[in-house]
């Protein structure tokens, strides 16, 4: 069998509108998750057993189900949820790309929040203690103190879990989502290019993959090697 | 200035503080001193609130701590404290290690509160070093930033928790230098110490505790000459024999 090269070529401009959405789901994911999950971080470490019992679950049922099914969830219930919310009497359409957004911010929250905890474990209690005997607010002690140490300590763990949630998102052609996976298949069925197609998208995660996980590893060096 | 009356705490079954009492007048001097174990670090900690009292109750300069009593955000404000291992910011610069709680707790401007933290650090001899950050500086000069930090919030009272166990000896005399500098100008300082010289020369009295207990309380030279209590005596022979 031979490789069509010119197919590739003429694919291309359509694969990368698809790496961009990949791109896009990465960046939601990431920052959102981010966010979401020191929050979820917070409050399992708060002495509210309340608010701690409940973040634990969220986070345990999170990291014991699939990501393809909480997309499932997300794109087939979400809609009939708000249209009973809204009193509507029927499923309002939420749109893939938000029903995409919203679940990896909600799932990978789950897997952000105990790294980042793992992070806050790694601070020594004395830094609280200072932050308590300077009057330090709660809230400026996390914002300004020990979020900032917490990330520093866990940033190749939190990156290479970014480089795994990039490779998730090629999960979102379950609801037949454009992204670069999504977008080589289609154009592989529409031509019959299937080789072509999931050999340079194979090439593509690969590069982007494993330039990333290289920058993660130098990165590991410096901040063993210089001033913590 | 600070009233300590009958404050008692227990971890679990382990009382640590069993019905301490003491008062200490402005501009005081006091040095904790005992065998390790004994409720010192407690003690002081309570002083501050880091820890919390079974029953008792502190008042320092009018604010009154009692089990139970838990904002205890304008005690903090001037009551400054020193850590035995330093516990500067390590992401911060030395600067900012002074500026952080002027901004935000006493909601200085900035240049202000780096006005302030400048003059500090020119008062603890460390103007040349703002901008590093603290793993690039040594033992003692860490500690003298967390001393200088604790002086920007202007506390009436500094604790110190063992602030020299922590550094090799030849860093202790310069933060030995800075307290004792401090205390001529009038500070009123609760200091938890091994520094005998620093208790004897610099302090005006000390507490000797044991068994969570403050079992002598004396004027620093009667301490050291004529110890009236035999645990007392018996910490002293052990640790002034060589």
């Amino acid at each position: 069998m031979m490789v069509d090269v010119s197919a590739i070529a003429a694919a291309m401009p359509y694969l990368l509108e698809g790496l961009w959405f990949t791109v896009q789901i990465t960046l939601v994911g990431v920052t959102g998750g981010i966010v979401f999950g020191s929050l979820l971080a917070v409050a399992r470490l708060s002495k509210n057993p309340m608010v701690s019992a409940l973040a634990t679950a969220y986070v345990n049922l999170m990291r014991s189900i699939p990501l393809i099914l909480v997309i499932f969830w997300v794109f087939f219930l979400v809609p009939w949820a708000i249209g009973w919310l809204t009193q509507s009497g029927r499923p309002i359409a939420v749109g893939a790309s938000l029903t995409i957004f919203v679940t990896f911010v909600l799932f990978e929250a789950a897997y952000y929040a105990e790294i980042v905890r793992a992070g806050f474990r790694s601070i020594s209690p004395g830094q609280y203690s200072a932050c308590e005997a300077l009057g330090l607010s709660k809230f400026h002690a996390y914002i300004y103190i020990l979020f900032p140490q917490a990330i520093r300590n866990v940033l190749p763990i939190l990156l290479t879990q970014t480089i795994v949630l990039f490779q998730d998102t090629s999960l979102v052609y379950v609801i037949s989502a454009t992204d670069l996976l999504g977008a080589a298949t289609k154009v592989a069925q529409r031509d019959g290019r299937l080789v072509e197609m999931y050999l340079t998208v194979g090439v593509i995660y690969f590069v982007l993959c494993y330039a990333a996980s290289q920058f993660v590893k130098q990165l590991q060096g410096r901040l063993a090697h210089g001033a913590r | 200035m600070i009233e300590i009356s009958h404050v008692s705490k227990s971890y679990g079954s382990f009382q640590v503080l069993k019905g301490c009492s003491a008062s200490i007048a402005r501009g005081e001097v006091v040095v904790i001193c005992g065998p390790s174990g004994s409720g010192k670090s407690t003690l002081i900690k309570t002083v501050n609130g880091l820890e919390t009292i079974d029953s008792g109750e502190i008042n320092v300069g009018g604010f009154r701590l009692a089990p139970g009593v838990t904002n205890v955000a304008a005690l903090r404000r001037s009551v400054g404290m020193v850590f035995q291992s330093f516990e500067l910011f390590p992401h911060l610069t030395v600067l900012s290690n002074v500026t952080i709680a002027q901004t935000k707790v006493l909601k200085r401007s900035r240049a202000a509160a780096e006005e302030k933290a400048r003059s500090l650090l020119t008062r603890v001899g460390l103007s040349a070093h703002i901008t590093k950050h603290p793993a690039q500086l040594s033992g003692g000069q860490q500690q003298r930033v967390a001393i200088a930090r604790a002086l920007a919030l202007d506390p009436e009272v500094m604790l110190f928790d063992e602030p020299t166990s922590a550094l090799d000896p030849e860093m202790v005399n310069e933060v030995l230098d800075v307290m004792t500098g401090l205390a001529r100008q009038g500070m009123t300082m609760i200091c938890v110490t091994h520094e005998m010289g620093f208790a004897r020369n610099v302090a005006n009295r000390v507490l000797f505790m044991d068994g969570g207990e403050i079992v002598e309380t004396a004027e620093a030279a009667k301490f050291f000459d004529v110890p009236k209590s035999d645990r007392a005596k018996a910490f002293l022979a052990k640790i002034l024999k060589h």
